[in-house]
């Protein structure tokens, strides 16, 4: 399993990418992390003519955590953002759901925006994006944009990067205080695709009730779900939460397909499942933190 | 299309040189261009972890990069595991002691990623041993003397930090 | 005495060298041969119509590009059928390259040689072939159906129908008190060692020679093959497994295509020619196993003895039968486990599918044996309220009742008789390993909190150490090392240091003196191979046999050197004395330089054995009559029939009542393969067979969709177990030693996975009240099992 021949670039600043990604523009791809692409590559399964390796670009590692959230750069490792104390005080669900993806050695490597570039519907940091609302900033040469996850994600591994563009940054916002959130997932083995993913965020009152809840899924649609759960369990008491009725809307609302792995019926029900425990676990600690 | 890239990069404290196509793996061009066949392939999709090596210190799978992206980086394999005089390291050394492994097909991939875990955590559980191990696979050990492999080997770096 | 290490936990020798990295698997020699690429097929059926191989004539480094009409003769004739059997009426084997019809995915159509494997896969990429689709016949049901066929000329592709039967099953049924009827399955797998095939031939044209390297658990079978196929003379192909990276069954079978091709190519370009399997190859065109449906009858008294069985089943095996059809065989013969039903009929068919062929994988058709019987045993205790383990006891064969004979031939041609064994002696053992009898109040107290686990139980026996032969052979050097060779080979199992505990032991010799070369027709041309749990066995009693020639020669010409009689001599350390006057001695070293009479002298040592050096008789030849110079001497070992092993597990499970997962809390093993050279290596064949036992009933399944297509052709998706879904095993055996060989030794190889798929069933049907009749079982299986069975039980 070896890969087609193709020119390699390897671009020091980011203009020379953008430069470079306009010339090539749909003859080629953008090399990160590589965890995605080489095997798909190796398989014979793509064969881009040129390869544009974006790791040495200066700027582009960085992982920055502001008032607003945490921006993540296009060539952060997963395993950066996993350890990175800041981000993980300011957003808590990028680590609490990036140690799910894959394992430690796939996540040196791989990169956070590069995974929401290649929008695997089991990709757990896709979920992550579009339950905090997060953005992903693209530039080309000439210009940038800044799309939401609603935008961004438009397929099963089809994304909005258009030809001629690199997604440079992604923003996790952060919750609204005395926010809670939580990442549970099922696998069939420890670090494969989730057979169902959820995250949830759940925020209290004043009054320590739940004011409001979210869930975002994946493995159970072609690009992530997020089900606003509110109503399912508002009011509750934080540190007792009963998240059936949220779990059923949540089952009710999905709408996954079988595979080899599970049937679409199981991962319905994983989702209400997950989906509640979940809520359970991010209510108790946003009650913890509101402490 | 032949493009060949003029590569440096430090391998097992080494510095070596590389002409390789920018397609090149790495897990090939460490066994087939510069002879180092200790890191071995068993899968080429990045799941088995028989090709793992430490690159700037952290584990990855070889062929799971191309050379050229590791051009002027360190490269350890599990030949550079060894003592600088030849003998077992102390993860080596563990495996041997405790029978970790049978036909030692994995055991490359293994050596370097236990290597790399005990520098970061020096004196795990015997769960998080195991968990350490978790993305390496193994067909013939079943595993249990792979994780005894870890705590021995962390005890033998223990007894030589005395 | 010299210190034994025989029964030791020896630390192995072969690790240092494997450890730092300096191991030589097939793809790290042959730096400079030119690789191999296949083109295959795509289609599980189809005629070939056109190949076009314009385009990739202009790939930089081409060297070759074969199809079957390149072939010669014997080439382009199919493989050979390995395994003849009377009952396989209709079996077939491949071609080489296709011919003009392919049979599976992964079948090879064209052979590429260019300078490198990238190059060669540049141009299988340009080569365009065209097919012919035709519809496939995928899995057992439309294989029995018949609507299609998998070769024009095998009805109902049926390779081959056969019956044993101990007595009259159907007439014990008739009168039984009790009778049920189970259907069950067992879903296909594989072996999937971490080292896929690989072959590198060189051919010497100075004298007509090739010497084959190839990652095979046969390599006398595979030069055999070669030499035919070739045309060459046996005595200039040398055939050597490297080290190699597992096996479990998978590289058995021989000639691979690739073995004969990569060989020839080797020999018509005269050029050093390499082919590297990769793990996509090896999903589609190596070899699975497992898959069968069965259906059962048993009849049994009230208090749960069997009095009859009758079991058909029906076996996939895949597109061809190189192997013919010992895995079945294997299932229908090992499936009574260490039961006595008084009356028993195994009928199976072995049916051809359009899918990868199906040869044996580690327990090669025990797994599925075991499960059924086991279900059939837990259904009886179900059907009669009683205790599980108890209602195995009652049907255990005694060990006085041993030699046991079960009325019906083994997979080796010999009728199948147990020699020894001692099941309600492992079953005492394992119940208080486990703790059975205390299991019940635990599993209420978990009800009561709501959780759901379960105990299994799972018996197996193994007929191991199947023949014909194998052959040893020993030589002490005039340095004093000690050389062994033997013939079959090793992917894992410690057989440089086993193998040299037997040589050592006996010659009383230090283990670091000695090597062992296996799987190398260089060093010892006659031999079978590794598989069926038989190296041990065969080759350590071989290698003894040797052994004790050796030991016997050195004695006698010590004797004669220190002028005492052999039979007050030992050997301690190397060195031969007296017994009691270790000044009377002489290293075996210098018996070694005498037993070779010299005219040259090339050091010091070896003077001494020089004419004019030594007192001898001048009417006696120098070498006596009826001897040969050296101190070697070569053994077989030729059992009348298998040794059986046995053993028994238990494995205690929670199930999650949301979301089904099945996560494993304990697991005991209590085994017995007779006496046990090397306790550490035994059991790291256990706990490897375990992990697979775990694979084959919770993780593992090949899955073809209606078009043939293998859906989870990569480690992503085909689920082997990682670290973390295997649990710690706990382990008790016993030692009956083997009554029919010299060292008591029974074969442990496969061992641990026999009775995986079985004690899983077994547990998880205890956490959730409902039988389990199909493995592996996902957590989203068991979802929709729970719910057919509340369903069930709500209407």
């Amino acid at each position: 399993m070896k890969p087609s021949s193709f020119v390699y670039h390897r671009p020091t600043t980011i203009e020379e990418a953008l430069d470079l990604l306009a010339e090539i523009g749909s003859d080629g791809k953008v090399l990160a992390g590589g965890q995605s692409l080489v095997p798909l590559m190796s398989m014979r399964l793509a064969a881009p003519a040129h390869l544009v390796d974006v790791n040495r670009i200066d700027g582009l590692a960085g992982i920055q955590t502001d008032v607003d959230g945490v921006r993540v750069g296009a060539t952060a490792r997963h395993a950066d953002v996993e350890h990175h104390e800041a981000a993980y005080a300011a957003v808590p669900l990028l680590r609490q759901a990036v140690k799910h993806v894959a394992h430690p050695t796939i996540r040196n490597r791989g990169t956070t925006v590069g995974s929401l570039a290649h929008a695997d519907p089991s990709g757990e940091m896709t979920a992550v994006l579009a339950l905090l609302g997060g953005t992903v900033t693209l530039r080309r040469r000439g210009g940038e944009r800044r799309l939401a996850a609603g935008e961004f994600f438009v397929g099963p591994l089809e994304s909005a990067v258009g030809p001629g563009e690199l997604a440079v940054e992604a923003f996790f916002p952060r919750s609204a205080p005395r926010s809670g959130t939580a990442w549970a997932e099922v696998s069939r083995r420890h670090g494969d695709y989730a057979v169902c993913g959820v995250g949830a965020v759940v925020t209290l009152g004043e009054d320590r009730r739940v004011g409001a809840a979210k869930v975002g899924l994946i493995s159970v649609g072609p690009t992530p779900v997020v089900v606003d759960v509110t109503d399912a369990i508002v009011g509750q008491s934080a540190d007792a939460v009963e998240a059936e009725r949220a779990g059923r809307l949540v089952m009710d609302t999905v709408d996954p397909d079988a595979d080899i792995h599970a049937t679409a019926e199981y991962r319905r029900h994983l989702a209400g499942t997950l989906a509640a425990r979940a809520l359970t676990e991010a209510a108790a600690r946003a009650s913890e933190r509101a402490a | 299309m032949t493009d060949v890239h003029e590569l440096a990069l430090t391998v097992n404290g080494v510095p070596r040189t590389l002409r390789v196509p920018a397609r090149r793996l790495l897990s090939d061009a460490l066994r087939h261009d510069l002879g180092l066949t200790g890191t071995h392939v068993g899968c080429e999709h990045g799941v088995c972890g028989a090709c793992t090596v430490l690159v700037d210190g952290r584990p990855v799978r070889s062929c799971l990069l191309f050379a050229v992206s590791v051009d002027g980086s360190s490269v350890t394999t599990v030949e550079g595991c060894c003592e600088p005089d030849g003998s077992l390291g102390p993860v080596q050394q563990a495996f041997w002691d405790c029978h970790g492994l049978q036909c030692g097909f994995c055991t490359p991939g293994f050596v370097t990623t236990i290597t790399a875990y005990l520098d970061e955590n020096p004196e795990p559980t015997a769960e998080e041993a195991r968990e350490a191990i978790a993305g390496n696979l193994c067909r013939c050990t079943g595993y249990q003397n792979i994780v005894a492999s870890v705590l021995r080997a962390a005890e033998i770096r223990r007894e030589a930090r005395v | 005495m010299s210190t034994r290490t025989m029964g030791e936990p020896i630390a192995r020798r072969e690790d240092p060298r494997l450890l730092s990295g300096q191991g030589h698997y097939l793809d790290d020699i042959g730096h400079t041969a030119l690789a191999a690429a296949f083109v295959r097929s795509p289609h599980a059926h189809a005629q070939i119509v056109d190949i076009d191989v314009t385009d990739a004539l202009d790939v930089d480094g081409l060297m070759a590009i074969y199809t079957h009409d390149d072939l010669p003769d014997r080439l382009a004739e199919p493989l050979p059928l390995l395994i003849p059997h009377p009952s396989l009426t209709h079996g077939r084997t491949p071609y080489a390259l296709a011919k003009d019809e392919v049979n599976h995915v992964g079948e090879a159509i064209v052979m590429v040689v260019a300078a490198d494997r990238y190059l060669a896969e540049d141009a299988c990429d340009r080569i365009r072939v065209e097919y012919e689709v035709l519809p496939p016949v995928v899995g057992i049901a439309a294989a029995r159906e018949a609507s299609r066929l998998v070769h024009e000329d095998v009805p109902g592709n049926i390779a081959a129908t056969m019956v044993q039967e101990n007595g009259d099953a159907a007439a014990a049924l008739a009168a039984s008190p009790r009778v049920l009827e189970l259907d069950l399955e067992v879903e296909r797998s594989a072996s999937t060692p971490l080292e896929g095939k690989g072959v590198y031939a060189r051919w010497d044209p100075a004298d007509a020679s090739l010497r084959v390297y190839s990652s095979t658990q046969a390599s006398t079978s595979v030069r055999a093959a070669l030499a035919a196929k070739l045309g060459l003379p046996p005595n200039r192909v040398e055939v050597v497994a490297p080290d190699v990276g597992g096996g479990f069954g998978v590289k058995i079978v021989h000639p691979w295509p690739e073995e004969v091709l990569v060989s020839w190519a080797a020999i018509t370009l005269s050029r050093e020619v390499k082919w590297t399997e990769d793990r996509r190859e090896h999903f589609v065109s190596s070899a699975h196993e497992r898959s069968q449906v069965h259906h059962v009858r048993v009849g049994f008294d009230d208090d749960g003895h069997l009095l009859g069985l009758e079991v058909s089943f029906w076996h996939d095996n895949g597109a061809y039968t190189p192997y013919g059809i010992i895995v079945p065989i294997v299932t229908a013969t090992q499936l009574l486990g260490p039961y006595k039903p008084a009356a028993y009929r195994v009928e199976f068919q072995s049916l051809y599918t359009n899918t990868v062929l199906v040869t044996p994988y580690r327990g090669a058709g025990r797994p599925q044996g075991c499960f059924v019987m086991e279900r059939v045993m837990d259904a009886i205790a179900a059907e009669l309220g009683f205790d599980r383990a108890e209602v195995r006891e009652r049907n255990f064969i005694q060990p006085d009742e041993m030699p046991y004979d079960h009325g019906l031939i083994f997979q080796d041609g010999r009728p199948l008789i147990y020699d020894s064994g001692d099941y309600p002696a492992t079953l005492r053992k394992l119940k208080k390993l486990v703790g059975w009898d205390e299991f019940g109040v635990y599993r209420e107290q978990a009800r009561a909190e709501g959780r759901r686990v379960g105990i299994g139980i799972a018996c197996y026996v193994e007929g191991t150490g199947v023949g014909p032969y194998e052959g040893g052979w020993v030589k002490v050097e005039t340095d004093g090392s000690v050389v062994v060779a033997t013939g079959l080979t090793t992917q894992g199992q410690g057989h440089q240091t086993a193998f040299a505990q037997v040589a050592a032991d006996i010659l009383g010799v230090q283990l670091d003196r000695v090597s062992v070369v296996t799987g190398d027709t260089r060093r010892f041309g006659y031999a079978v191979g590794t598989f069926a749990s038989r190296a041990l066995v065969m080759s350590g009693n071989a290698i003894a046999a040797a052994a004790r020639k050796v030991r016997d020669k050195a004695l006698r010409i010590a004797g004669d050197a220190l002028e005492a009689d052999p039979r007050d001599l030992e050997i301690i350390d190397g060195v031969v004395q007296v017994r009691g006057v270790p000044t009377s001695a002489i290293p075996l070293s210098t018996v070694a330089v005498l037993s070779n009479p010299l005219r040259y002298a090339f050091d010091t040592e070896s003077a001494r054995a020089t004419q004019f050096a030594l007192p001898a008789d001048p009417d006696k030849p120098p070498v006596p009559e009826g001897e040969q110079p050296g101190l070697e001497a070569t053994g077989y070992y030729s059992p009348p029939r298998a040794t059986f092993a046995n053993g028994m597990h238990a494995v205690v499970v929670e199930t999650d009542p949301d979301t089904a997962e099945i996560r494993i809390v304990r697991y005991c093993v209590v085994h017995d393969c007779g006496t046990l050279v090397n306790p550490r290596i035994v059991e790291g064949q256990v706990h490897g067979g375990v992990a697979q036992g775990v694979g084959g009933a919770l993780y593992e399944r090949m899955v073809y969709d209606d078009d043939g297509q293998l859906l989870n052709a990569s480690f992503m998706d085909f689920l082997m177990p990682y670290s973390t879904e295997v649990p710690t095993i706990e382990t008790d055996h016993l030692e009956t030693p083997s009554p029919l060989n010299p060292l008591g030794i029974k074969g442990a190889g496969e061992a641990g996975v026999i009775p995986g798929m079985a004690v899983f069933a077994s547990a998880i049907s205890d956490a959730e009240g409902f039988p389990i009749t199909r493995m592996p079982i996902s957590p989203s299986e068991l979802f929709h099992l729970r719910r057919a069975h509340e369903e069930a039980t709500n209407r």
